[in-house]
């Protein structure tokens, strides 16, 4: 099973200065990776640049609208993420006890979310097969518009 | 937390500290049976226990100081009978007094070194396959004797029968607790990377049983695949073996169809591969190369499996590389399985003849009787050429030889589907 670690974001992840002391976090966060390495569970950890950085696409209709950060409402936003595979969400939460806190000084949150696999799809593949259909046949006509564009530069 | 919640709690505990656990233990009583008894007597106690006072802050050490005091007593129990029992148990209950913290910060220390004895020991070549399978999930994997049952479909009592004679085995032959050195580590790696890949094979193909796959299976040789290449990051075939699996393992998702049959790997949907295990394998892949362990039977494989996952579609396979590929691998591990792929990786380069040609020359060979795949492949090729009755009778044949209920039917479709290409006259 896999599970996604989100780590919650807070005013101070969303300046985006790494306050005092973040050098010592860093490097526990760094042995607490390791760790998670060591024992073959870690697939993916990363951090995430305050949304200052980052942007929104609203989606309404067929309308999009693009809106930049940064955003409001920090507790609601992501700091950071590791992606582990474990037997169970028990597993999954042992790990997370064990992380260093991920805001030394304050009240934090990492919330812990099961990631879907291909097997929990499966009823719904099997009453839906022309959604695979349509994506073999695009996968082929793009392959085929691949193809002539590579024939056109291979000529010229 | 209600009692059902603090027993999962528990159970997941006990997953991630037993290996350390048993592997600790085993360096100081120098028996990895006994290690893992004094290591469940812990377990059973935190049973007891942690129902009422919660899940302690750093159960690691609390397993580990509740097994070393059952060390003691058993040494105290036993010390008229075996002089160095006797030794042993002074040795620790002097290290009891004082420096007892030093001692844990000591056997942190040492853990990946005693994780990685531990490895070697429960795959040590004395022991029969299966019984180096048993005991390198329990002991290493932690997995339940139930689980291990499930997964290779045999009953509990036999699976716990085959760890308890393994672990009198290796007493009665008084294997060393270490990891060995010199000239008889490669063979003894080998022995420790033919177990993780026998069960990551075991979950990927199933040689038995309804389902095609057990997932839970890779995911435990993955992830002990993971754990060796971290204990042993200077061996490249160590890399290699991680490198094959991840990769392998990245087309989990594509490999059953809606109805749990098998999807052959030039079927599949390439969009459901996962590009991370892909990421993954590849830089294991080139750190086997850095090394200098590119020509290695498992990077070799691996660097295989890399070739189709840089293809985004199948007619971009480099079917030549992969030829190429399985020529180096009949060089330095030849086996006739590794000759019936190339014939494959030789007809889709060179055409179906060509491929023939290869695979004929393997309708003798004692060893590929019972394999399935040899028919299977041969009925392929000769479809493609158009002798369809011989292509019936050897997917007919292949159906009868597996195991796998799902790639039976899969088998006996494709014979079904070449019965009525024929021409009709």
């Amino acid at each position: 099973m896999r599970f996604m670690v989100l780590v919650k974001a807070d005013k101070t992840s969303e300046t985006g200065v790494f306050p005092d002391g973040s050098d010592k976090l860093l490097a526990e966060m760094g042995k607490y990776n390791e760790q998670l390495m060591k024992v073959g569970v870690l697939l993916a950890a990363e951090g995430l640049h305050p949304t200052s950085k980052g942007a929104r696409v609203k989606f309404s209709g067929a309308k999009r609208t693009v809106i930049d950060g940064p955003f409001t409402e920090a507790k609601e936003l992501v700091a950071g993420f590791w992606l582990i595979q474990v037997k169970s969400k028990e597993e999954a939460i042992e790990w997370v006890k064990r992380a260093p806190n991920p805001m030394p000084g304050t009240e934090s949150e990492i919330e812990i979310r099961q990631v879907y696999e291909e097997a929990d799809f499966g009823e719904l593949v099997a009453k839906v097969p022309e959604v695979f259909e349509s994506e073999r046949r695009f996968r082929e006509g793009e392959d085929a518009k691949r193809k002539a564009a590579q024939q056109k530069t291979a000529k010229t | 937390m209600t009692a059902t919640d603090t027993h999962r709690a528990i159970d997941a505990v006990w997953r991630i500290e037993s290996p350390r656990l048993i592997a600790g233990l085993a360096r100081i009583v120098r028996d990895v049976g006994l290690a893992e008894e004094l290591a469940q007597d812990a377990l059973v106690t935190a049973l007891e226990q942690w129902p009422e006072s919660g899940v302690p802050d750093n159960p690691g050490a609390w397993l580990m100081t509740t097994a070393k005091r059952r060390a003691i007593d058993h040494f105290r129990r036993n010390k008229r009978i075996d002089r160095k029992h006797q030794e042993l148990g002074y040795e620790l209950e002097a290290r009891r007094g004082g420096a007892a913290a030093d001692l844990d910060a000591a056997l942190d220390d040492d853990i990946g070194d005693d994780l990685l004895r531990l490895m070697f020991t429960a795959c040590h070549p004395v022991l029969s396959t299966e019984a180096r399978i048993a005991l390198t999930l329990r002991l290493v994997g932690g997995l339940t004797t139930e689980e291990i049952a499930r997964a290779y479909l045999v009953s509990e009592p036999t699976v716990a029968q085959r760890i308890v004679r393994a672990k009198r085995t290796l007493a009665e032959a008084r294997i060393p607790f270490e990891v060995p050195r010199g000239a008889e580590r490669a063979a003894r790696l080998s022995s420790v990377l033919e177990v993780l890949y026998l069960v990551f094979n075991e979950g990927y193909s199933a040689t038995a049983g309804e389902d095609w796959m057990r997932p839970a299976l890779c995911e435990d040789a993955l992830r002990l695949g993971r754990i060796l290449a971290e204990l042993a990051p200077k061996e490249p075939e160590v890399h290699g073996l991680a490198a094959l699996m991840e990769i392998q393992a990245s087309r989990s998702g594509a490999r059953i169809g809606p109805s749990g049959e098998p999807i052959l790997l030039l079927d599949q949907n390439r969009a459901r591969w996962d590009q991370l295990l892909i990421h993954r394998g590849l830089a294991a892949l080139e750190r086997a190369h850095e090394l200098g362990g590119a020509r290695g039977p498992y990077a070799l494989q691996a660097e295989i499996a890399a070739c189709h996952a840089r293809a985004r579609a199948p007619d971009e396979t480099d079917w030549a590389r992969i030829a190429a590929l399985y020529d180096a691998l009949a060089q330095v591990a030849p086996s006739p399985i590794v000759e019936l792929n190339r014939g494959v990786a030789v007809s889709m380069a060179s055409g179906p003849q060509a491929g023939l040609e290869v695979v004929d020359r393997l309708t003798a060979e004692p060893l590929l009787k019972g394999y399935h795949l040899l028919p299977s492949v041969r009925g392929d090729l000769l479809a493609k050429l158009g002798r369809f009755d011989e292509s019936r009778a050897e997917f007919e044949r292949a159906a009868a030889l597996t195991r796998n209920a799902r790639e039976r039917e899969l088998l006996l479709a494709r014979a079904g589907a070449v019965a009525t290409v024929r021409p009709r006259t």
